[in-house]
């Protein structure tokens, strides 16, 4: 009973507490306001009196307190960037000018679809990004690129555009519509956040000239590990010319060497569809990072990409590319707007690629379509020039590798330092003395498929970005193809930032 | 093989025994100022995690995937509302997968609601540097903001862990009765120097400048986050000598090299300043070390010239 009477009591005691704690609250937040409003008051009186500022400094009518947002008609223009709209909208625009030795730039010494294409002036990319939270359940992102292509043709690309689920039950996420395969680290990149000028050779030859990219779905897990460890599954169509290595249609970017010989020495069949899932591009990837100190992080990956190519006509040739990289940061306590820093960024490729039986004898008139007795030109003979050759069944394997270096030594300036390496493993199709036929019984020996041989490339750069919005860059390409020799190019590259501006992933 | 079995079993019951601990609300925070306002309201009831560093710049964070993990795993986030970390948590969030930190949700706590923010635009134009559409971001260092922050966290604390909400008032209210006494003496020490001239790097102090009656119309940027030419130096320097300014405030991030140049030429001191507690030397202790120390070295570096 006693016990009863004291809980009653102190219940009451209790609720009274609260009754005046809840009383002093109010009361303070009321003194709060009052003494805001005041601030105010006396910040407008200060502002009237005090002197006139530094030319630079003036207060625009902006530096006046606080007043309420105000409402949008139809009638004021249409503002970019955050607060007040649905959608953030920026715009990259990205060009080079400059020159090279190499009479095949596009598609020859630049493998990349967005590198400088030509000596003189290049519009790398005129990207256009829009995203927004699309409900409370979903996010999207649309990247869309203009571009002039060397021949003055502008064209369109829909590099991305996806949604997005922002809270999924299982540490889950789900993004789905046309979508940058996640693939080691420049592949999901778009090209103004590169620390170079162009692409990475491994990354043109082995995943495309506009990079590994189709409609699909990725699904993705953040393990409950302590540190950063997240699986990604991407499942995407395999075909389409930004499937490159895959079911692409062969096409390289207007290319030199392409327009002669296909990859492998034999036409690409792609018509098929897709019969079976096993029809699809299928891309695992894992990424961990660590942070060592409270100044470096540390970011590994390792990545696959699977699925059928086109090589033959069987269709049921498959290619395998796996891939680690590896990112390192360093930046000190003291950083200012994000200088200095040193960065180490490197990816290495493997690529397993089997080439289906290819005839060249396609008519079945012994490549003799015009009837004059010798295999017709442009046809591939066998050594003896007389024909047509006939290819077998094989897996090539080829390999490369990226290492860069950058070095923010102070406010604006970023060294950089990048080597290239690419090769494949001389396979039978180049070791059978095949012949380009020149349509009069002889023909030109064929060695190494250009696609395949070795070549390597440095290029030092210097950027200047004179604020987060703009930047200029100069790059020295040294390349050196086994086959055609030594090159040098020199590009200059300058961009403009507009709009809102996606912050960048690490 | 056995060390093997039991270093792994060491670490998987560390990791355990840290994922099984879950007491109170676990916090993340973009800035450390508003991490030891967290930490006065939250008390013994929260764990707190910081992501910015006090010494580095609060505008560019490296977004590191770490900070991903941390904000997966908490139960709220603390920023600053007003676009001052615009910079680097958007794609953090973006990968949390987290529904008690999204937009509208009472886990996302906006520090900057009910201040009086100043420096709002009327027009949004990068012509004139990076200026933030909802105002000037650097409210923090105004203790008269930092109570109304303590409020505003005490409700929202409340909010996701109402056993202990009463704990959370007192915090709030013990705080804001301390900056209450606190900002008394502060007025009282810089009350000398009403209307004195100091100069800053960047336009990150004007909330600290109205409050105590000082000066900061002088920047060594020509314009928010554009790096100091040698003609705006110059114009600087001349207009330090008309004012007869002799004090040049420098964040710990900032470069403390050009402030000195400027000093030789004016005769200026050039004092070390912060707005993150722990981003000099002395001012660990918090939210209150911070405003002793800055509220200290002011008036002396001002009373020293006279």
């Amino acid at each position: 009973m006693v016990g009863v009477t004291v809980l009653i009591a102190s219940a009451v005691g209790a609720r009274e507490t609260n009754e005046i704690e809840r009383l002093q609250r109010e009361l303070r937040e009321l003194r709060e306001k009052m003494q805001s409003l005041e601030e105010k008051l006396n910040y407008a009186a200060t502002n009237t009196t005090s002197p006139a500022p530094l030319e630079a400094n003036r207060p625009t009518p902006a530096s006046a307190p606080a007043t309420p947002a105000k409402v949008w008609s139809p009638s004021d223009p249409l503002r970019v960037g955050r607060g007040g709209v649905y959608a953030d909208l920026g715009l990259v625009g990205t060009f080079a000018v400059g020159g090279s030795t190499a009479k095949d730039i596009e598609g020859g010494t630049q493998l990349g679809g967005h590198d400088p294409n030509q000596n003189g002036f290049t519009v790398q990319g005129v990207e256009m990004n829009l995203q927004g939270a699309v409900d409370p359940y979903l996010r999207g992102n649309a990247n869309l690129l203009f571009s002039v292509d060397s021949g003055g043709e502008s064209f369109l690309e829909l590099e991305e555009a996806w949604l997005e689920t922002v809270t999924l039950p299982g540490d889950l996420q789900v993004r789905a519509g046309q979508l940058l395969s996640a693939f080691g680290r420049v592949n999901t990149q778009h090209p103004h956040t590169w620390g170079f000028v162009d692409a990475p050779l491994v990354n043109g030859r082995f995943l495309g000239a506009d990079g590994l990219r189709n409609p699909g779905v990725r699904l993705s897990w953040l393990a409950p590990t302590p540190f950063y460890s997240e699986l990604v599954l991407g499942i995407q169509d395999s075909h389409g010319e930004t499937a490159a290595g895959f079911r692409s249609d062969g096409h390289t970017h207007a290319g030199t060497v392409g327009d002669q010989l296909p990859f492998g020495y034999r036409h690409a069949e792609n018509d098929r569809g897709v019969r079976h899932v096993t029809d699809l591009l299928f891309t695992p990837r894992y990424v961990v990072s660590f942070d060592l100190t409270d100044e470096q992080t540390l970011v590994l990956g390792a990545s696959g990409a699977f699925g059928p190519n086109a090589s033959g006509s069987r269709g049921d040739t498959v290619t395998q590319i796996y891939g680690v990289d590896l990112y390192w940061k360093w930046k000190p306590a003291r950083a200012h707007a994000g200088f200095p820093f040193v960065s180490f960024q490197a990816e290495a490729l493997v690529r397993r690629y089997q080439l289906g039986e290819f005839d060249w004898d396609e008519q079945g008139n012994g490549g003799d379509a015009d009837g004059d007795g010798f295999v017709d030109a442009g046809c591939l003979t066998e050594a003896t020039g007389l024909t047509p050759a006939v290819l077998a069944r094989e897996t090539v394997t080829d390999y490369g590798a990226y290492a860069q270096l950058l070095y923010g030594f102070r406010r604006g300036w970023v060294g950089g330092l990048r080597l290239d390496y690419v090769a494949g493993e001389r396979a039978a199709y180049e070791r059978a003395g095949l012949l380009l036929a020149d349509g009069t019984g002889g023909g030109t020996p064929l060695g190494r498929d250009p696609h395949r041989d070795a070549r390597w490339r440095l290029s030092p750069n210097l950027t200047w970005y004179p604020t987060e919005f703009s930047k200029f860059r100069l790059q020295y390409n040294y390349d050196d193809r086994r086959a055609r020799g030594r090159d040098h190019s020199v590009w200059l590259q300058f961009e403009f930032l507009l709009g809102a501006h996606a912050a960048h992933q690490f | 093989m056995k060390t093997l079995k039991t270093i792994f079993g060491a670490l998987g019951g560390a990791w355990l025994l840290a994922t099984s601990v879950q007491a109170g609300l676990n916090l993340v925070v973009t800035t450390p100022d508003l991490a030891s306002i967290a930490r006065e309201v939250g008390g013994s009831q929260v764990r707190i995690t910081t992501l910015a560093r006090p010494t580095e710049d609060p505008h560019f964070v490296d977004a590191k995937p770490s900070f991903i993990v941390k904000l997966n795993r908490a139960d709220a986030l603390v920023e600053g509302g007003a676009d001052l970390e615009v910079g680097w948590l958007p794609p953090l969030l973006a990968g949390t997968r987290n529904h008690k930190i999204q937009s509208g949700q009472p886990g996302r706590i906006l520090c900057n609601a009910g201040i009086a923010m100043r420096e709002v635009p009327t027009a949004l134009t990068r012509a004139e540097g990076d200026i933030h559409p909802l105002g000037n971001p650097h409210y923090v260092i105004d203790p008269v903001n930092a109570k109304i922050i303590a409020a505003h966290l005490a409700d929202a604390f409340a909010r996701l862990d109402s056993a202990n909400a009463a704990a959370y008032h007192a915090n709030a209210s013990k705080f804001t009765a301390t900056l209450d006494r606190k900002l008394a003496e502060w007025t009282a020490e810089l009350a000398p120097f009403k209307g004195a001239r100091v100069v800053s790097y960047h336009k990150s102090w004007p909330y600290f400048a109205a409050r105590f009656g000082l000066q900061m119309d002088l920047f060594l940027e020509p314009k928010p986050g554009i790096p100091p030419s040698p003609a705006h130096l110059a114009a600087v320097i001349a207009r330090m000598k008309e004012e007869n300014a002799r004090v040049i405030i420098v964040d710990p991030y900032l470069n403390r090299k050009t402030a000195e140049t400027v000093a030789r030429s004016t005769g200026a001191t050039v004092v070390d300043v912060a707005q993150m507690p722990g981003g000099v030397k002395g001012t660990e202790g918090g939210y209150v070390a911070l405003l002793d120390y800055l509220v200290q070295t002011l008036a002396q570096a001002l009373g020293a010239q006279k």
